[in-house]
């Protein structure tokens, strides 16, 4: 059982993020890790080769260089190596383009099952598997809060507006994972160290056959015009509880004419 | 110009968002069709049309009648290069996210997501989209057509200003992989106990409540102020409570006078679900917890401790 996990680097969530005004791009050059959500797909795909007995789990993920110190995270969870294409012509890919690299990164590897977690914290959009689903020309299911793997085909009950669906689907397949599917297990010091060991390639545009016509820039297809601090909500309140918490909560909404 | 809006379904009626998004397109563009797919579509044409399509593209056939993108996304795409359409919008769900996906990947076409609204600007669409936590509002554009669009759950009300519509059949003719996947059940439950749409007060419980022992702790607060106790999805997920009372993208939208959220991380996906409350009070012992941007009151503190006690003081008050 072959593993392809789509990971992520993102910039750690807080007041530090931001979009830089000139290049209208995520600003990555502030503290960054792994998006937290490609941990459960990276723990399904560790209990899918435990399961299976055998196999290998392979990191696919697109960015810069300095992206495999956050990406070893996931190796040292127990991921068997990574590839990362690293291109200066794929930076500012949008959708389109980034499905792209991803999808021909993905194929070369053929996997049996391609994995991602539910969205990436900086971009939200929780779209890109159904796009890299379209281009490797395999089945998708997304929201998945179960997942067993049996006989050649998956089983996975996923989340909607109105209840649960039951889908079956052959393998090879693409699935993103809810966070609610499974508990990450942590690095282990031992895991860490061997982390560093396991094979890391970063690759080319052209090492997966595709040129920068298609990615980057010239191959997006959308685009960011302008910048603009949000409506505001009015001021936030804020206290630390020292054991009147719940006294205040009651004044607060007492004043609010709320109880 | 020329728009396409993807009505999504459930049984016999069309999803409040899409017919809002459909609404908000007809305003902007007066060449403003609707696409509908499944089977036993029956009236749903004549809704669509009294939202605003001028046309509405029928593929009603007993092979696409389960919920799933990839049909979608070949009916779609054979659509819009069939009649030269520019734009096509989705009101966000799960369903539309996963055809909107696909179908930027199969017209290399552009996709803008959890756009809040949408103006043309001398001619050009333009959407606009908060990000990285609603921090920022971005103005997003397409470099070329067609331009796809996911509009974010509650952003237009749908109106009824259009009229009867010109209905067409379209094929139903769909790629080997698309159809690979299948539904081989559903479990639609329904709701039990008070319903989180219609309560004034919601008491939400997040995962960092811990333990689904900690429900009758949050029931009781509930009841003291005469509310209902909702949820996010960890916690559906988990198993720890029943779905109907999920606030969020997959679950319920609501906009309640007053919502008090436990142990509540704020995520998007549930963001998008309250952030209409009048009011917003926030306890978490994270004092990062993204919740607290979008609140009201914010409390960095236990909620083992606060709710018996908030509870008691409730009760004091009411009976006061």
């Amino acid at each position: 059982m072959k593993i392809a996990v789509c990971v992520k680097e993102v910039p750690d969530p807080g007041p530090s993020r931001r979009i830089d005004p000139g290049t209208k791009r995520m600003d990555r050059s502030g503290d960054r890790s792994l998006n937290a959500y490609d941990l459960n797909a990276v723990e399904e795909a560790l209990r899918m080769k435990e399961a299976a007995g055998e196999g290998e789990v392979v990191l696919v993920s697109m960015g810069a260089p300095k992206a495999l110190d956050s990406i070893r995270k996931a190796l040292g969870m127990g991921a068997d190596r990574a590839v990362l294409v690293s291109d200066d012509a794929a930076a500012g890919s949008d959708l389109v383009a980034t499905s792209k690299v991803l999808a021909a990164a993905i194929s070369a590897e053929s996997p049996d099952v391609v994995l991602f977690g539910q969205q990436a914290t900086d971009g939200d959009g929780a779209v890109m598997w159904a796009a890299v689903a379209e281009r490797l020309q395999m089945p998708v299911v997304s929201q998945i809060s179960e997942l067993t793997v049996d006989g050649g085909k998956i089983q996975a009950k996923r989340q909607t507006e109105f209840g649960y669906d039951h889908i079956e689907a052959p393998l090879p397949v693409v699935l993103a994972v809810s966070d609610a599917l499974n508990e990450p297990r942590f690095s282990s010091l031992k895991g860490i160290m061997a982390a560093k060991k396991k094979p890391q390639d970063v690759k080319s545009l052209a090492d997966i056959g595709l040129d920068a016509s298609q990615v980057g820039e010239p191959g997006s297809r959308t685009t960011v015009a302008d910048l603009n601090p949000p409506p505001s909500r009015g001021d936030t309140l804020k206290i630390e509880d020292d054991g009147s918490a719940a006294q205040q909560i009651l004044d607060f909404l007492v004043e609010r004419k709320l109880v | 110009m020329s728009t396409l809006v993807f009505l999504e379904h459930h049984g016999s009626s069309i999803q409040k968002g899409s017919l809002g998004v459909l609404s908000k397109a007809a305003a902007l563009d007066p060449d403003t069709s609707a696409v509908i797919i499944g089977s036993g579509l029956g009236d749903l044409a004549q809704i669509a049309g009294a939202h605003g399509a001028k046309t509405v593209y029928l593929a009603d056939d007993a092979s696409v009648a389960a919920p799933l993108p990839q049909p979608r996304v070949d009916i779609i795409a054979a659509l819009v290069q069939d009649k030269g359409i520019e734009n096509v919008l989705f009101g966000a769900s799960v369903l539309a996210s996963d055809i909107a996906g696909g179908l930027s990947a199969r017209l290399d076409a552009g996709l803008n997501w959890d756009l809040g609204d949408l103006v043309m600007d001398g001619g050009d669409l333009v959407g606009k989209r908060s990000a990285l936590g609603d921090t920022i509002l971005v103005d997003v554009g397409w470099t070329g057509t067609p331009r796809l669009g996911l509009v974010r759950a509650g952003s237009f009300e749908p109106a009824q200003n259009g009229g009867a519509p010109a209905v067409e059949s379209i094929p139903v003719s769909v790629q080997d992989f698309s159809t690979k996947a299948t539904i081989t059940g559903q479990d639609q439950e329904e709701a039990s106990g008070p319903s989180i749409d219609e309560a004034d007060i919601l008491v939400t419980a997040g995962r960092g409540i811990g333990t689904p022992d900690a429900f009758p702790m949050f029931e009781d607060l509930a009841s003291a102020m005469g509310g209902a106790v909702a949820t996010t999805r960890a916690v559906v997920d988990s198993g720890w409570y029943p779905y109907s009372t999920q606030i969020g993208q997959t679950g319920k939208v609501v906009a309640p006078k007053l919502y008090i959220g436990f142990g509540v991380s704020g995520a998007i996906q549930h963001k998008v679900g309250m952030q209409s409350s009048q009011t917003i009070v926030a306890i978490n012992k994270d004092p990062n917890a993204p919740i607290f941007d979008f609140s009201d009151m914010a409390v960095v503190g236990d909620l083992n401790t606060i709710v018996p006690e908030l509870s008691k003081l409730v009760k004091e008050r009411k009976g006061s």
